[in-house]
Order: structure tokens, then C-alpha cells, then sequence
């Protein structure tokens, strides 16, 4: 990359604000996964009898089960968020940066 | 059993067919009077056969060394997600998962959701700038700015210890399933067969051949299982109630299946609970197998579609395994066909404790959908060692070879040659060892391999692209303070100390050393780093903002080739 080009984007606020916006959602995700995803875990080491309850009186299916589905369904639709978003804002938010840069 | 034991087997279920079950680490023995299985061993033939067609179609296609380590950057975000999956999902986890809720029924979802919670991560914070940023290994993206001889051999030590002592684990793993499967074919014959065709696909396809050999596993996988999980729906009338009932009936542990989130008789750790978490969010993040796969696809934005892909894969197919194991525990349990002695134990199968998912197929499909299932079984294990001996060939060839000892200076056409030999020579090894660990409890090769992907891997490469602050000193100190830090706790811990070694209690009492060589390497890298004064140290930081651009916009990186 031409020195130009690069100090054109690193002046470009656009460039910042994509750095910004994206750091913000990623981390914030990634939070999240580990509050879902720990939070699970500590459930089985501290409160199993949580997870073991039935999830009705007639019912076999222990409380636990839906969870653990929830969080592997919650994993997969956090990713689609992140595409999502990625998608829809981060690419064009690029490729402008990369049409001022001259690229 | 031991609360180390539980979460042990945890990781170790996923990756050896050895760990059969929590507690039941079986060999398993094979049936001696058995029938040749003609159904296993005629779509055995069939799959080698198509495998073959691919890696002549890919080797005439192989020209660069792009399209020998990156598949010529050309495939899409839904191909790559496919391989990804394929590269990911061994065997271990088919059978491993289905066997585990076959004995102890819910416990087995832990597993279920530990395995899949990497790969967000792995798509917030790494896969985009690492497509941005690299070109073949992940050590290209950790040496972007440093210098290139020490960080390069740091990382590609780690890659390399990683890939082994995986391989070791396959290679054991994938001989005794394929010698259980198919009793005529020696546990040696086994590990030589799958050498042999792994040397073939990589030395002649490259990235090509690996990558369609792990979608075409990856398809049958879904497929295999997916038409498993409809069977075991239809006889469960379509109701989740009625099969987890039926199950509840089924199982000499009966209401017990249902609610236990250990095996019986563990008791729960926190502190390991956490530290495995660790290692298996951040482990799956920085294994170079899967890191390598990020490489193969266009841009940054097929490597975003390709995780979301693959996570959708993933995660059906984790709980197509649950559905699987309960299934066995209706249908394969308490039948005398599959079970030992009957009278004795309905639980103790034939084969040994990874069969359960192997007898579900045959109950719903006689011998034909268990040929099917065996040579699914059999694909499965060829794309995961595909990939693995790819990924270390390349760290020998591309970072040691070409980067450290040519310093660059080789052409492409001697660095594919030498990754040609390596190759040839990982295979070879992974062979010798596969037979030298035959009798051998390999079972803490998981946490090995998991816990440098963790402590070494992932913490370097995340400081590289996101903190401008970090030097060659941070890096090259943090780094192999992640990688001994972890082999050295790994050997006074409790699994190798205790279990392997015979030394009596362990020195250090927890099995996954990620809670304390994690933080470990963060700091120390910090430290390294903020007190480096030297010229080269300001020169790196300067660096930063160049590498910023490009791993946020993708100027300048690796375009795809044209053929």
C-alpha cells in the first residue's frame, strides 16, 4: 500500500468510527458468548439441582436441557448478528473509505 | 470417579475414540467371531475411491504455492464453512457425544455446548483480521509487524507441538475404531492404510484435495446423521416427550439419566469448571488447523460468512448427537443382539463403549446403514488428519523453512518442495507414533494440545492485532511461557503425574492449567513488552498503524489467484 493511501485513511474519521463501531460490537459479543456460556457452567458446579428440575410436574425432560440447546442456539444467532451487522454496515462503511482513499 | 476425571473427559471424549464414555476409557476390543462387514468395507472402497478422483482432479490444479497451502484463496464462504465443519467434527465427537448420553443420558449436552461456544469468538476477534492480515499460517499474522525469525519459530513450535501430539490422538484413536469396525483389519494395517492415503491427498492436492475431502466428509456426516436422528424421531413418534420417556423406561439408571450433570459419583470443581471453559473457548480459537482454513477463501468477508456456516453445522450436528445417544439408549440397550450379557449389564456393548452410535444404526437400518455409518466414521477420521498434517507441513515449510533459515530468499517452487517432504515425513511419523502409542492411555493429548492452542496460540495472536503495545521480547516471552507453562503444569498435574507417571498425588491438583498459564502469558507479555526500550521495540509500535489498516480494511492483503 502506497504511503498516501494509508494516511489518507488513517485521516479519515470514517476509518475511526468503523474501528470504533466494530471493537464495540465484537468485544460486547464476546461478553456475551462467555456470560451465556460460563454461566452455563457455573450452574453445574454450583447449582445442579437448577438444571436437574423437571421442567413440569409430568415431564422427565429436565430444566437443563432447554439450556444447553438455548446456548448453543444462542451461540449460532450471535454470529448471525455479527454478520449481520458486518454485512450491512462495516462493508460499506470500507468500501467508502477505501473510495476516498483514491483505492 | 474424580471431579479431575469428569472434566477431563469432557475435552477428551470430543477428540479420542479412546474416551468412549465418562469413565469407561475402553480399548475396545473387537468381536473376533464377526462376519467381514462387506457393506463397511465396499463404501470404505467407494469413499477412497472418490477421495482419489478429487486429489488427481486437485493435484492437476495445484500449480502455486497459493494453491498448494491456500487452495489458490478460491473457495466460497459456504464451501469453506462445509470444510471447516469437516475439519472440526472428528469422529471422537460423533461417537464420543452419542456414547456419552448412552450412559449417563444428559450430561452428555455439556459436552454438546462446551465444543460449539470457540467459534463465535473465534468470528468476533479473529477471523477477518487474520484473513487480512495473513497468507498461509497463522504465524504470518503473529510476526506481521515483529521480527520475523524468533516470533515466527515461536509460533511455529507451538503450531507444530499442537499438530503432533493431535495427530498422535487420531492416528490412536482412528486405528482402534477402524480395527473395532472391521475386525480383519489389524489396528497396524488400520494406521498404515490412513498414512498412506493422507500423504497421497496432501502431497498431491494440497489445500484442494484437503478441502474437498473435509466437505464431502462433512456432507456425509450431516447427512449420516441426520438421517440417524429422523429414524430415531419417527420411532419416538415425533414427540421429544415420548423419546426422553421411552429412554427413561430404557435405561437401568432410569429417573437418574435425567438428572445427574456428572457422571455418578463425581463431584464438581469450580475452578477446573472455569479453566476447562478457558481452554476450550480459547483452545478451539487457536488450533492452526482451523486457523489455516481462514486462508483458503477470497476476502474478509467470505472468512465472516464461512464461520457463521460452520457454526451452523456444528451446532445441528451437536444436537443431532444428543438425539442420537438417547435414541441408542431406546433401541440399542437392552437388545441382546448388541449387548454382552444380557442378564448382566443391558449397558455393556459389544465392541467396546463407542459403539452405541455404530448398533443405533444397525437397529435402524441392518447392515447397510452400519456399512454406511462405519464409512462415515472412516471419512471423518482422513479429513481431520488431512488437515492437521497440512497445517504442520506448512508450519515447517512456510515459517521455519522459507522465513527463518532462507529469510525469505526461497523461490515458491523450493518452499512447495518442502513442504512436500514434510508431508511425506509428518505422515510417516504420525504412523510410527499412531503404532509406538497403541497400548498407550492418550487420552491427556487433549488437554495438551488444547491448552497451548489456549495459553500460547490464541493470547499472541489476539495481543498482535489488537494491542499496539506488544513487542518481539512480549511476544517471544509470552509465547513460550504459554507453550512450557502449559506442558510443564500438564506433566505435575494430575492426568500425567499421577496417572501416566505413577508419582502419587500430583503437584499441581488440576488437570487443565489454562486458569493459571493464561493470565500467566498476559502478563508477562505486558511486561515484556511496556518495559522494552530498545530501538526495534519503537519501530514495531510505529508499525502498528499500517497493520491496523490493512487487518480493518483489507488493503493490501492476499487476492485470490485466477485460473
Amino acid at each position: 500500500m502506497s504511503d498516501s493511501t494509508a494516511s489518507s485513511i488513517q485521516n479519515n474519521p470514517k476509518y475511526h468510527q468503523l474501528i470504533r463501531q466494530r471493537n464495540v460490537l465484537a468485544w460486547t459479543l464476546t461478553l456475551l458468548v462467555c456470560i451465556l456460556y460460563f454461566g452455563f457452567i457455573l450452574l453445574v458446579a454450583f447449582a445442579p439441582e437448577f438444571l436437574t428440575q423437571p421442567i413440569s410436574a409430568s415431564s422427565v425432560v429436565p430444566l437443563g436441557m432447554p439450556i444447553g440447546v438455548g446456548v448453543i442456539l444462542a451461540s449460532v444467532l450471535l454470529t448471525g448478528i455479527y454478520v449481520y451487522r458486518a454485512n450491512t454496515s462495516f462493508d460499506p462503511l470500507i468500501a467508502e473509505i477505501m473510495r476516498e482513499a483514491g483505492e | 470417579m474424580s471431579a479431575a476425571k469428569f472434566l477431563f473427559t469432557l475435552l477428551a471424549v470430543c477428540l479420542s475414540p479412546l474416551a468412549g464414555a465418562a469413565g469407561i476409557v475402553t480399548t475396545a476390543t473387537p468381536v473376533v467371531d464377526t462376519p467381514l462387514n462387506w457393506h463397511a468395507i465396499g463404501m470404505f472402497v467407494v469413499f477412497v475411491a472418490i477421495t482419489l478422483v478429487i486429489t488427481y482432479w486437485a493435484a492437476k490444479r495445484t500449480k502455486t504455492a497459493a494453491d498448494f497451502y491456500a487452495a489458490g484463496r478460491n473457495i466460497t464462504g459456504f464451501q469453506n464453512g462445509m470444510a471447516i465443519a469437516g475439519d472440526y467434527m472428528s469422529a471422537a465427537s460423533f461417537l464420543g457425544i452419542a456414547a456419552l448420553v448412552y450412559f449417563h443420558g444428559f450430561y452428555g449436552l455439556i459436552f454438546s455446548v462446551g465444543w460449539l461456544v470457540g467459534w463465535p469468538v473465534i468470528l468476533f476477534l479473529v477471523a477477518e483480521r487474520l484473513r487480512n492480515l495473513g497468507k498461509f499460517t497463522y504465524a504470518d499474522v503473529a510476526s506481521f509487524r515483529l521480527q520475523q525469525g524468533p516470533v515466527r519459530t515461536m509460533a511455529a513450535i507451538g503450531s507444530l507441538i499442537v499438530v503432533l501430539w493431535y495427530l498422535i490422538g487420531q492416528a490412536v484413536g482412528a486405528g482402534q475404531l477402524l480395527h473395532t469396525l472391521v475386525p480383519q483389519i489389524s489396528y497396524r494395517l488400520s494406521i498404515v492404510m490412513i498414512g498412506t492415503l493422507i500423504i497421497i491427498y496432501v502431497t498431491f492436492g494440497g489445500m484442494k484435495a484437503t478441502t474437498w475431502v473435509q466437505i464431502t466428509k462433512a456432507g456425509l456426516l450431516l447427512g449420516g446423521a441426520s438421517l440417524m436422528a429422523l429414524g430415531v424421531m419417527a420411532h419416538a413418534g415425533w414427540s421429544f416427550e415420548k423419546l426422553f420417556s421411552d429412554a427413561v423406561v430404557a435405561h437401568p439408571k432410569h429417573r437418574e439419566i435425567m438428572q445427574s450433570v456428572v457422571p455418578i459419583g463425581a463431584q464438581a470443581n469450580p475452578l477446573e469448571s472455569i479453566s476447562l471453559g478457558l481452554t476450550l473457548m480459547f483452545g478451539t480459537a487457536g488450533l492452526p488447523h482451523i486457523l489455516m482454513r481462514f486462508f483458503t477463501v477470497g476476502d474478509a468477508k467470505a472468512a465472516r460468512k464461512s464461520v457463521l456456516y460452520a457454526t451452523c453445522f456444528i451446532g445441528y450436528f451437536y444436537i443431532l448427537t444428543f438425539i442420537i445417544g438417547f435414541g441408542a439408549i431406546v433401541l440399542v440397550a437392552n437388545n441382546p443382539e448388541y449387548v454382552v450379557d444380557i442378564t448382566n449389564s443391558v449397558l455393556n456393548l459389544k465392541g467396546g463403549s463407542s459403539m452405541p452410535a455404530v448398533y443405533l444404526s444397525h437397529a435402524l437400518g441392518g447392515d447397510f446403514f452400519l456399512g454406511f455409518i462405519a464409512a462415515v466414521a472412516f471419512a471423518t477420521i482422513l479429513a481431520v488428519v488431512s488437515g492437521l498434517t497440512l497445517a504442520g507441513a506448512s508450519a515447517l515449510s512456510h515459517d521455519i523453512y522459507a522465513n527463518v533459515i532462507m529469510k525469505g530468499k526461497a523461490t515458491e517452487a523450493q518452499e512447495v518442495r518442502v513442504s512436500r517432504y514434510c508431508v511425506v515425513g509428518l505422515g510417516v511419523l504420525a504412523v510410527l507414533l499412531g503404532i509406538a502409542f497403541e497400548k498407550q492411555n492418550v487420552a491427556y493429548i487433549v488437554a495438551l494440545t488444547f491448552s497451548i492452542a489456549a495459553c500460547a496460540n490464541f493470547p499472541i495472536l489476539v495481543m498482535a492485532v489488537f494491542w499496539r503495545g506488544l513487542t518481539t521480547r512480549g511476544a517471544v516471552m509470552g509465547g513460550y511461557t504459554g507453550i512450557f507453562g502449559s506442558i510443564g503444569l500438564l506433566i505435575i498435574g494430575p492426568t500425567v503425574w499421577t496417572k501416566v507417571l505413577d508419582m502419587g498425588p500430583a503437584i499441581f491438583p488440576y488437570d487443565f492449567p489454562t486458569f493459571v498459564v493464561l493470565p500467566t502469558v498476559l502478563i508477562v507479555s505486558y511486561v515484556a513488552s511496556v518495559t522494552d526500550k530498545s530501538k526495534s521495540a519503537e519501530q514495531e509500535r510505529a508499525a502498528f498503524d499500517a497493520q491496523k489498516i490493512r487487518s480493518e480494511t483489507g488493503l493490501g492483503s492476499e487476492v485470490a489467484s485466477v485460473h
